[in-house]
């Protein structure tokens, strides 16, 4: 008897033993090229700038104090580092504007799409797929071209007789907005679209037959039994134009910066090493409240349902 | 039929979807557009020409950038599959056991963390590398390339495992199959299109990437994406948009391949 257990223990601890050995070459990748260097992003946090970059094995708080405050070169009194304080509130900003109009943008579409017939769906979906899939390098630049003096909408604009030189559309706050709007457009309704497609449309009938408007049944009907999307789209959104960098490069030019640029700066020209790791730092920090977010709202709606 | 009254209707809901096609195509269109002008300028008009794609085919820095992102794309998609099949066959149909939540926590890490923050954490890491050992090859950016590519291919075949019925395997068992004759002649066959669904990911997943793959390079290992960031700095010629265009039917093809596998599925 005893044995027989002990055969269904050894047989279990191989199991596991084997599952460990099964996935140990993916978690070893994932470790030695984007776990392992973020950890080493926090110790170079804390180290004092190389004279050509790079960083001294010297311990220093220098960077973490220089991502909020700047001392003052004549009294080294501290203040409040607007520069970099300007460049996280805009980043932030136009991240919650890109969640924002995408939402507004997708939130119909995803329910047109919803609402076809099954058989034309499968079309909808895959022309909301193919932007998705399409290099995001690409449709930035496509969106540029849009964007420029000479380009689409400005040539409207003088056609119509609507101004007679180009607006300066491109290099702007909206150039960063627009562009982020195009390019994260899918991730919003691709999420949408996935909790609409399992809407019981008897629960709106019962509000129409209990005399709702067209407006309390998105309200008080649609509304709440999508939220889960609505989380899921926002975060997807959310979390990569708070990253972004291709985009306000691109588009931004030179002074529009977003959390990503600065970062790079530091790698780049400004050469301050630790400074661009306590930015890193502070930006996964941002990320990881967003998801945290994410993950409560989740658990929370799950319970509700269940 | 236009007169019964439809549950599903939302005002204005149809208009907004179509200004969002609309909005989502007019910059592609654009872009398809001129790169067939026969002019130097991005925005005026002159007539139909192949040439930007002529010219574009014989720039050696395009042919040569454009190898090397299938080349890093081909090794690490491939990379990335097998190693996530693996895993994904040890993290699912099985009783929780210790370590398995950290197991996905750790495999959709790359998902979690914005792009440039592990760009500069690469960077960090690779450039000693780059001095301690001297080797300053593709090694780095297919390394790169296949950790962020390991989640892409991961879901897709995990997703495939756990709506896949266990009895066709216990039944091999049953049989004296043995584990591995098992995995080969039952469960392998029956993961098939979640693993090419994984690998067709993975791989325009790496085919697209910029941010990583423009700290991570060495002098000279420009890939298709960095080298049109780098242009995009300069007045840009149509020449750019004609590499777009043939990159976006590349795209375009591999996800309409996509499309129908995943649909033959279910």
């Amino acid at each position: 008897m005893a044995t027989a257990i002990e055969v269904a223990e050894k047989a279990e601890r191989d199991d596991i033993r084997s599952r460990w050995l099964l996935s140990t070459p993916a978690l070893l990748i994932v470790f030695v090229a984007a776990l392992g260097p973020l950890l080493i992003v926090v110790v170079y946090s804390f180290l004092t700038p190389g004279n050509y970059g790079d960083v001294k094995w010297q311990f220093s708080t220098d960077a973490w104090v220089s991502v909020l405050f700047e001392r003052d070169v004549f009294d080294d009194t501290l203040s409040l580092a607007t520069a970099y304080l300007s460049i996280f509130w805009r980043s932030v900003s136009l991240s919650l504007a890109t969640t924002v109009l995408t939402l507004i943008l997708g939130f119909p579409t995803a329910y047109f799409i919803a609402t076809r017939p099954d058989h034309r769906r499968d079309i909808w979906l895959f022309l909301i797929t193919i932007p998705f899939w399409t290099n995001l390098l690409i449709r930035t630049f496509a969106m540029q071209q849009v964007l420029r003096n000479d380009g689409i909408i400005n040539s409207v604009l003088q056609l119509l007789g609507i101004t007679d030189h180009p607006v300066q559309l491109m290099y702007t706050n909206f150039a960063v907005l627009a562009g982020m709007v195009y390019v994260f457009l899918p991730l919003m309704v691709l999420p949408l679209y996935a909790s609409m497609e399992k809407i019981d449309f008897r629960l709106v009938e019962a509000g129409y037959d209990l005399y709702a408007t067209r407006s309390q049944v998105l309200r008080r009907i649609i509304v709440p039994l999508v939220t889960p999307g609505i989380v899921a789209g926002s975060i997807l959104v959310f979390i990569p134009s708070l990253g972004a960098y291709v985009t306000p490069r691109v588009l931004g030019g030179g002074t529009n910066l977003m959390i990503g640029n600065l970062i790079e700066l530091q790698f780049g020209q400004g050469r301050n090493w630790p400074l661009g790791a306590a930015l890193s730092i502070t930006l996964m920090a941002i990320v990881m409240v967003a998801l945290l977010f994410y993950v409560r709202n989740t658990t929370r709606s799950d319970g509700a349902h269940g | 039929m236009a007169n019964r009254f439809d549950v599903r209707r939302q005002n204005g809901f149809v208009s907004v979807a179509m200004v969002c096609f609309f909005l989502l195509y007019l910059p592609i269109a654009t872009l398809v557009v001129y790169a067939f002008n026969d002019n130097d300028s991005i925005v005026i008009w002159k007539g139909f020409s192949l040439r930007w794609f002529h010219i574009a085919w014989n720039n050696g820095l395009v042919i040569e950038a454009s190898i090397r992102s299938f080349q890093i794309a081909a090794v690490a998609a491939m990379l990335a599959t097998i190693t996530a099949t693996m895993a994904a066959l040890a993290t699912t149909r099985t009783k929780p056991y210790p370590g398995l939540t950290l197991k996905y926590a750790f495999i959709n890490q790359p998902l979690m963390v914005p792009e440039i923050v592990t760009a500069v954490a690469l960077l960090i890491v690779f450039s000693r590398i780059k001095i301690w050992t001297g080797y300053s090859g593709l090694g780095y950016l297919v390394a790169a390339h296949t950790a962020f590519c390991i989640p892409f291919a991961y879901l897709p075949i995990r997703a495939r495992l756990e709506s896949m019925d266990l009895a066709l395997e216990t039944a091999a068992a049953d049989l004296y199959a043995t584990k591995w004759k098992t995995f080969l002649h039952v469960t392998l066959p029956l993961l098939w299109p979640g693993i090419l669904a994984g690998l067709m990911l993975a791989f325009v997943v790496s085919l697209d990437d910029v941010v990583i793959t423009e700290f991570v390079k060495s002098g000279g290992q420009d890939t298709l994406p960095t080298y049109m960031l780098g242009q995009l700095r300069r007045t840009v010629t149509p020449e750019v948009n004609a590499i777009s265009t043939a990159f976006l039917m590349l795209s375009i093809g591999i996800v309409t391949a996509f499309f129908f596998i995943s649909r033959k599925r279910t």
